[in-house]
């Protein structure tokens, strides 16, 4: 049996939750004060996920680098993965918000998505606007 | 160069996109936004993580989309913001002195104004950090700007002073592009910071939260080279012998924001001493009318989403005090209203209940942790609310809504009390 303790980050509360599991699965919570907390507790010790946000060098762009994220919740476990990948990614200038960079990041499923856009530097010189 | 605007936004962040908005949907024909930035948004832009916009979009947004949202509607509504635009003074005659490298020093007239300048981060000086000035001392947000918009990391091995937001936050941006995060020390036995930032940020990376401590020591001459935390008592004072020394490179700030009311000292607008933002009524006027305030020039806010919401409000007001003229008629029943035990400040700090809406917003926060208390409100001296509260924290933003009815003026109210209670 595998016991773990969790801050629930449902409210500013941050209960302690005590967390038991084995190969079957989650078989005690305790510490919650309400629903969202359990819900918590089991999703954190079963299939704890997070977005990923991170930024991409751009190539001929007015900025060094664009923001960009994971189009979905990918396994905590996968971050530093991702990470990984994502430095290998350099897109040409102009990036438009909402573009995908790159498809399935690090086998994971997810896109990385562009989440600011990044003019030329040319086109910024021809148009100071 | 002389021009005539019916409501002039100082400053392009979230508050003055949602003022200006706000402004122009209430009538307002000719608003305009100043912005110091070549480009709108403010802070937004270098705040790339998410979990903005949940209350205005129910979706998590990063900070530039969350921004992007506002600035289209701003391009659609064709409201001009004039980037690279500071603003030198803003004047009780509502006249606006800004000066851009295109045009060089510009007069507007203003039917009315709103102060959204936004706030700045509590420097070094204003914590007595003993030892040299060497570089490698950033403030959170400094390090946030040169790592997402830049394209720089500022140092290798971090210890971070102070846990709010942006300092936890950093804390797992410096981490995921391969800095080490040695330690977050905290002078207070609680956190500033949102349960869920201290999770995902520190919990996630194994960074340790030493709650109660502080620098006391900054080593290295030219380039940091050690940080030296010690455990504080309850009166904020270092115990001897506490002392750990951390071998780093970089020292990170993040130890409180303050609103930048230069601006508005220089045209005598009065400052609560506890906000360090203007005294507003009702309208969210300044005690200048025709000027209001919003946003993180007003108050420091915690979530972007009340920060837009308040913003809307003022733009609104901003619109119908151009419409309709100063509504401060002499006369009209003027209700204080007073932080009590326990509450650090609120907003508005005066209510004339003839101006009010039919549901008045006063947003408040507390001075401390309280658990299991009650959030009392009192008209006069009759409490008229009396709320259960599990835990108030001075990190959250609270809010109590009144209703006009409540302050009618044949109960001729003087006061409105705001108090944390035992029972």
């Amino acid at each position: 049996m595998e016991k773990r303790e969790l801050t629930c980050i449902g409210c500013p509360m941050g209960c302690l939750l005590t967390v038991e599991k084995d190969e079957i699965g989650v078989q005690s919570i305790t510490g919650y004060t309400c629903k969202r907390g359990r819900i918590y507790g089991e999703k954190e010790v079963t299939n704890p996920t997070r977005i990923v946000t991170t930024t991409v060098r751009v190539q001929g762009g007015v900025h060094p680098v664009v923001p960009v994220k994971t189009s979905s919740d990918i396994p905590k476990a996968a971050v530093y993965a991702c990470m990984e990948a994502i430095r290998t990614i350099c897109p040409k200038a102009p990036v438009d918000a909402g573009e995908i960079l790159a498809k399935n990041i690090a086998g994971t499923g997810a896109n990385l998505i562009a989440t600011a856009s990044c003019k030329a530097l040319e086109t910024c010189r021809n148009n100071p606007n | 160069m002389n021009r005539t605007y019916d409501v002039v936004i100082v400053g392009g962040g979230p508050a003055g996109l949602a003022a200006a908005l706000a402004a122009k949907r209430e009538g307002a024909e000719r608003v305009v936004i100043l912005e110091r930035n070549q480009e709108p948004g403010g802070i937004l832009n270098q705040c790339i993580h998410n979990g903005f916009g949940l209350h205005t979009f129910s979706e998590e947004l990063t900070g530039p989309e969350y921004a992007d949202r506002f600035i289209r509607k701003v391009k659609e509504e064709k409201i001009p913001i004039f980037p690279g635009t500071t603003v030198l003074a803003v004047n009780a005659d509502h006249t606006v002195t800004a000066m851009n490298s295109r045009e060089g020093i510009v007069k507007l007239r203003a039917g009315a104004i709103v102060l959204c300048m936004g706030c700045r981060e509590r420097p070094r000086g204003a914590l007595n950090l003993p030892g040299f000035r060497p570089a490698g001392i950033f403030s959170a947000g400094t390090a946030q700007r040169l790592v997402n918009i830049e394209g720089c990391l500022p140092g290798r091995e971090v210890v971070i002073l102070g846990s709010g937001d942006i300092g936890l936050i950093m804390a797992r941006r410096m981490t995921l592009e391969g800095a080490t995060v040695k330690a977050v020390a905290e002078l207070m036995p609680y956190s500033g910071g949102l349960k869920r930032n201290i999770v995902q940020c520190l919990d996630d990376f194994g960074i340790p939260l030493k709650l109660s401590h502080t620098v006391v020591d900054i080593g290295g001459k030219e380039r940091v080279e050690s940080v030296t935390l010690a455990r504080v008592d309850e009166h904020q004072k270092p115990i001897p012998g506490t002392e750990e020394k951390i071998s780093c490179d970089t020292l990170l700030l993040s130890v409180g924001l303050i609103p930048e009311n230069e601006l508005s000292i220089e045209a005598g607008i009065a400052i609560n001493p506890a906000t360090k933002g203007p005294t507003v009524n009702e309208r969210l006027e300044t005690s200048i009318p025709g000027i209001f305030a919003c946003g993180n020039v007003l108050h420091v806010h915690d979530l972007v989403d009340y920060v837009s919401e308040e913003a809307a409000a003022a733009g609104k007001n901003a619109a119908r005090f151009v419409q309709n003229g100063n509504q401060n008629s002499k006369g009209k029943t003027v209700v204080t209203v007073i932080a009590g035990n326990g509450v650090r400040y609120t907003v508005p700090s005066v209510i004339h209940p003839e101006n009010m809406n039919e549901n008045q917003k006063i947003r408040f926060r507390v001075g401390t942790v309280f658990r299991d208390v009650y959030l009392s409100v009192y008209l006069n001296n009759k409490r008229i609310r009396h709320k259960k509260c599990r835990i108030l924290t001075p990190g959250e933003m609270e809010e109590v809504i009144l209703k006009k009815e409540e302050l009618g003026s044949d109960l001729h109210p003087e006061k409105i009390t705001m108090v944390v209670e035992e029972d």
